[in-house]
């Protein structure tokens, strides 16, 4: 079963990897998009682990509706409410249960990657986070690893594709050819998922 | 409306100026607006370029007089903030309503309807309007 504690791992995970890779997401960034990914995720999950230090909610749900909403409120760019909605979403599904199970995470990820897609209007193959976020919930039944190397790959999949949301839909073409950023750190996000995850099988051991 | 309540409008841009310039223009063309309340909500809270759920969400009580809040949006990152804000349930007045219009013609559109005292309905239908407007 999973707690709050895990939960808090995930987030503190996701920001040390998001504050050690931003200059590669604002690099991915540059050719196809603003060149601010990078800056404005380590902005929106730095005011994340502080908020959860501060006010440390005591259920997974909780843990994650007060890490999106944070999100939503400090990014500046489109990744806040799109992650934001993600989390928010994903921790509301949890509802108030002091602990989940690893199928109950499953179904309120997947709740939340549905949220992400409508407030987005993204579908697999728009070059967008989605593309690492669906295989990432598809794999995740059978392992936290294999969450991870879905997501992974997802993430290196979208460079063929030609954007179709957000500012890199408008190079057309040009888009093809580079990495999506935003399916780079959706794949962080899930790997510092299975980050806490190991972390939590070590000290059980 | 009989009360005298006015539509509160807000402009939400990437751009602190874009959203300013928007605001001033759209009253201009209204007669001074005509006692509607219209807010800017303009770039990031450190003056940069971006969308800011702060300032949205201060625009909005800004301007909120009890008739409802019809928010217009420029880009991308503008419209997924609002619509984040409006799924959060409390962060925004009761009443408010993220319209799907063009922004500038949408503006003025929204500040000259809700200056005749029309209801929010009537204000968001007047700025989704401008869409028809063809340029060719």
């Amino acid at each position: 079963m999973l707690d709050a504690d895990f939960f808090r791992r995930w987030m503190t995970a996701t920001a040390a990897s998001v504050e050690r890779e931003a200059e590669r997401l604002t690099a991915l960034d540059s050719p196809i998009g603003d060149a601010d990914h990078g800056s404005n995720l380590r902005r929106g999950f730095t005011a994340v682990v502080a908020v959860l230090e501060k006010d440390a909610p005591d259920t997974p749900g909780a843990v994650l509706v007060l890490a999106g909403r944070q999100l939503i409120s400090t990014v500046g760019g489109a990744s806040g409410p799109l992650y934001g909605t993600l989390l928010r979403r994903t921790g509301k599904a949890l509802g108030e249960a002091a602990e989940v199970s690893e199928a109950q995470l499953t179904d309120a990820l997947r709740a939340g990657v549905d949220a992400v897609m409508a407030l987005g209007g993204a579908a697999p193959g728009d070059k967008t986070m989605i593309d690492a976020l669906v295989p990432a919930v598809d794999a995740l039944p059978e392992s936290f690893a294999a969450a991870r190397a879905a997501a992974e790959e997802g993430a290196l999949a979208t460079m063929p594709l030609q954007a179709r949301k957000g500012r890199a839909s408008y190079l057309g073409e040009r888009s093809i050819g580079h990495q999506d950023p935003g399916a780079t750190s959706a794949a962080l996000l899930i790997t510092a998922l299975a980050g806490a995850a190991e972390a939590g099988e070590a000290a059980d051991v | 409306m009989s009360d005298g309540k006015r539509v509160g409008i807000v402009l939400v841009s990437h751009s602190a100026a874009v959203a300013a310039s928007v605001a001033e223009l759209a009253r201009g063309l209204a007669g001074a607006g005509a006692g509607v309340p219209v807010a800017p909500a303009g770039g990031t809270e450190d003056g940069g370029l971006g969308t800011s759920a702060e300032l949205i969400s201060a625009a909005a009580a800004s301007v909120d007089r009890g008739a409802g809040v019809a928010v217009l949006t420029d880009l991308g990152s503008a419209v997924l903030t609002v619509k984040a804000l409006l799924a959060e349930g409390d962060e925004l007045p009761a009443d408010t309503r993220l319209v799907d219009a063009p922004f500038v013609e949408g503006a003025v559109a929204a500040v000259v309807t809700a200056s005749t005292g029309a209801d929010l309905a009537a204000v968001a239908a007047a700025a989704s309007e401008a869409y028809t407007y063809r340029k060719e």
